[in-house]
């Protein structure tokens, strides 16, 4: 079973990179988004640094939002939905294998970026590492989160509007110790709690997302 | 009521049996009380109107969609419970031929030959569907004919006994309609069985056993 995961994942991947175009608009999104908050508030660097946190998260949060709708959308409409359902692994497996590559080509290029937005917003270098680990144990569960708004909303038309209104109510959490982890280590404080909060969620969201995900593609595509 | 008719067959224990099957789609009856089974080297051709339930039929058979009533049998298993393990032994050609249009010809069937853990090579498969000139362009480039021949040669390489194909002639040239009965017939003379969907009957009926009117 785990070459069958494998296999997606390949598959997957490297479809990803054939539409570039797809894999650099979040990015290129989550550092407009970034750069927009200094023209409409202030110029300041201690504001800036107050704000700074808050920002970066929100950006990453709605950015991620851009690249939900072509999870299964793309697999649904040529047909290769059906036959992963009838793969040889249970579904929600495979339907684990095509969130981390979802993970892989959103959430990592976060990883790298965030730390140079926030650099733009006056925090200091020694809060980056913090940041990153923050980010990490993050955007697995805004992953998970959005292969569920996506599976709830495969057969819809205007799927990717509603994909928006069911996560984001969702991903509150991850935004508040999110934030929180960033704020604690931009005063130099421990950000143990909120990193073992976030782990906590990524760990929920991994164990039970994929089963969710995948009894609603099962109920959409039947 | 949909009925079938049986011709000849080998005589054998059935392996996939129909009985009294109701299919409902949107809370719209579409099979009522259908029943037919198949032996090893048997080929169901199912025909009828557009709406009457042909694809619906297919989907249940393949486990993608589970019947109102009824009950369906292949090798003693229903085919929407079936264990992962167990789920290779039937391919499905729906009307959506399941590539990936962003890779090339040879990619997607190297993908389906992997995943399926299919039998024999890309390579005879490629020469036998005249696909050697396009092997090497993406999906999204080829003719509506040609990913039929692709999305068929990635049925041939899945190593399964039950085969369930929803209007498989479409878009093909007579060679890609003379290569999809070659195929039906050597398949049912290495004892696989399959329920094939057509608005063509008469181009499938040399390949049939029992024909589905729905």
């Amino acid at each position: 079973m785990l070459d069958v995961v494998l296999h997606i994942l390949r598959r997957d991947l490297r479809l990803a990179f054939r539409r570039w175009s797809e894999l650099a608009t979040p990015l290129i999104f989550f550092v407009i988004i970034a750069s927009l908050f200094p023209l409409a508030a202030t110029p300041d660097e201690a504001q800036l640094r107050s704000i700074g946190a808050a920002v970066i998260w929100m950006s990453a949060l709605l950015s991620s939002l851009l690249a939900l709708d072509g999870l299964f959308r793309a697999d649904s409409e040529d047909g290769s939905m059906e036959q992963l359902i009838l793969a040889p692994a249970p579904l929600g497996l495979v339907v684990l294998a095509k969130i981390v590559a979802h993970w892989a080509v959103s959430g990592v290029p976060l990883l790298v970026l965030a730390p140079l937005v926030a650099m733009s917003f006056y925090l200091p270098l020694a809060a980056l590492p913090e940041l990153i680990a923050a980010l990490a144990l993050a955007t697995p569960t805004l992953s998970v989160l959005a292969a569920v708004g996506a599976a709830l909303t495969v057969s819809l038309r205007a799927g990717g509007t509603i994909i928006g209104l069911l996560i984001l109510p969702l991903t509150g959490p991850v935004l508040i110790f999110g934030t929180r982890a960033t704020e604690l280590a931009a005063l130099g404080e421990s950000v143990a709690g909120p990193l073992y909060l976030l782990a906590s969620l990524a760990v929920l969201a991994v164990s039970l997302g994929p089963l969710i995900a995948a009894a609603a593609v099962r109920t959409a595509l039947e | 009521m949909a009925s079938a008719t049986h011709g000849d067959h080998f005589g054998a224990c059935p392996v996939l049996t129909v009985t009294s099957l109701e299919v409902r789609r949107g809370g719209i009856g579409l099979l009522r009380d259908l029943s037919f089974e198949l032996s090893p080297g048997q080929t169901a051709l199912v025909t009828g109107a557009n709406g009457s339930g042909k694809t619906s039929l297919l989907r249940v058979l393949a486990g993608l969609a589970v019947p109102a009533a009824g009950r369906i049998d292949w090798h003693g298993k229903t085919p929407h419970r079936l264990p992962p393990e167990d789920r290779g032994d039937i391919a499905y050609l729906g009307h959506r031929d399941g590539l990936k249009r962003e890779l090339t010809v040879d990619e997607n069937l190297r993908f389906c030959r992997s995943f399926w853990k299919g039998r024999g090579a890309v390579e005879p498969l490629i020469a036998e569907l005249r696909l050697e000139a396009c092997r090497h362009r993406y999906v999204r480039r080829l003719s509506a004919g040609q990913r039929r021949r692709v999305a068929l040669a990635c049925l041939r390489l899945k190593p399964a006994r039950l085969w369930l194909l929803d209007e498989p002639l479409t878009n093909l040239d007579a060679r890609g309609t003379d290569v999809v009965i070659e195929w039906l017939g050597r398949h049912a003379a290495e004892g696989g069985v399959a329920v094939v969907s057509t608005h063509r009957p008469q181009r499938l009926a040399t390949a049939a056993s029992i024909e589905v009117a729905l």
